[in-house]
């Protein structure tokens, strides 16, 4: 809305360029977008590598990586790389690459990294729980009416809302 | 009808996968342009200062669902190629509920981790070490929470088959919805919203703007 006119776009206007995205891959592939997915087939291409027995006697692991199959070929992790391009190239053109921790005016960085990680390890699990994440349920499936995807959207952002006063320190 | 392009063979896999590098080009300078990269924009959200996250997403699930829909109407795009996602109601809500709290104490979700690690956030890259290592986790445990992982299996069911309503008229419903959060954050960004530079993220200029004043007043 305000936000830095060099920045930021409006987010009506992000949020339409994103349901274009979103609109433009239905329309070339009959599917939607990701992220967790890859990050997935990233763990188990590591574990494929370090333990092929080890994925092939779990049927979650193998299901990505069993036999022949190599986890990373896949739409889901070309469309992630893509991402990690798309993401830099804004923030090369808005000149904003810098090494800096995000974090509220009274939280210690080294903390705040800590719990980055936490928070990052519990929605790394739940994602798995869930089948997607906010790109892969939320907004896709949301945008197709599954139903388990607005039951998973009402119910991430419940817990937020519930938890949120608890960890206030860490942002205001 | 001749979308979606895939599914009536005008290309194969290799030419998908370009498709999907380009398509995530797109994506993640989305996500970047719309301040993503910030997980203090984005955890401020559930403290009603930054709806950022709520007019972004309904925005673009509303833009979709529509040019789905119309596209459909168009014969265009066959609708019902399109993938949906399975429904499995206790997974969904309980990975849910913990990707809830993982949200607000990690500060983003799995994506925007990942665009903000590419514009040197070191939370992020923090971030998607723990969001690998939970997944890691997952996958280790899954053979003992198989049975939790599976329950409430209902196939790819719609909204719509569940109400056994038109999309359109669900469409129409979410339209209603999404206009009526709109209006709702506007105006909880202003009665909580707060205007200061966010620590180590770009400097905002909106201190000259007259919400901000406002705010102030407040």
């Amino acid at each position: 809305m305000k936000d830095d006119k060099q920045a930021y776009w409006s987010p009506y206007f992000a949020g339409f360029m994103l349901g274009l995205v979103l609109l433009a891959t239905f329309f070339l592939m009959g599917r939607g977008l990701g992220a967790s997915g890859a990050m997935m087939r990233t763990v188990v291409f590591i574990e494929d590598a370090l333990s092929p027995g080890h994925v092939e006697a779990n049927p979650y692991l193998a299901h990505y990586g069993g036999g022949d199959k190599n986890p990373l070929d896949n739409w889901l992790v070309f469309e992630v790389l893509g991402v990690i391009v798309g993401g830099l190239l804004s923030g090369i053109l808005a000149g904003k690459i810098k090494l800096n921790i995000d974090r509220g005016p009274h939280m210690a960085p080294k903390l705040r990294l800590l719990l980055a990680f936490i928070g990052g390890g519990i929605m790394g699990f739940g994602a798995r729980l869930a089948r997607g994440c906010t790109s892969g349920q939320a907004l896709t499936g949301g945008a197709t009416l599954a139903l388990g995807s607005w039951i998973f959207m009402f119910s991430m952002f419940a817990a937020g809302y519930a938890i949120a006063y608890f960890v206030r320190k860490q942002w205001i | 009808m001749f979308a979606p392009l895939y599914k009536y063979d005008y290309f194969g896999v290799e030419v998908s996968y370009i498709i999907a590098f380009v398509i995530g080009i797109l994506f993640g300078y989305t996500l970047e342009r719309a301040g993503f990269s910030s997980s203090r924009k984005l955890a401020l959200q559930f403290y009603l200062r930054d709806m950022t996250v709520l007019k972004v997403m309904f925005t673009a699930i509303v833009v979709a669902l529509l040019g789905i829909l119309y596209l459909n109407l168009a014969d265009v795009l066959d609708m019902s190629l399109i993938y949906i996602n399975p429904t499995s109601l206790w997974p969904q809500m309980l990975g849910g509920l913990i990707m809830g709290v993982g949200f607000v104490i990690g500060g983003y979700c799995p994506g925007t981790s990942l665009v903000a690690s590419t514009v040197g956030k070191l939370d992020g890259m923090m971030y998607v070490l723990g969001a690998l290592f939970g997944m890691f986790i997952y996958g280790e445990i899954f053979p003992a929470i198989k049975s939790i992982a599976e329950s409430g299996y209902m196939g790819d069911v719609t909204l719509s088959d569940w109400l056994h309503l038109r999309p359109g008229l669900i469409a129409f419903f979410i339209v209603i919805m999404a206009l009526a959060m709109f209006v709702f954050a506007e105006w909880a960004e202003k009665r909580f919203g707060e205007k200061e530079p966010v620590p180590g993220d770009t400097p905002s200029t909106a201190a000259s703007t007259p919400q901000s004043m406002e705010e102030k007043i407040v």
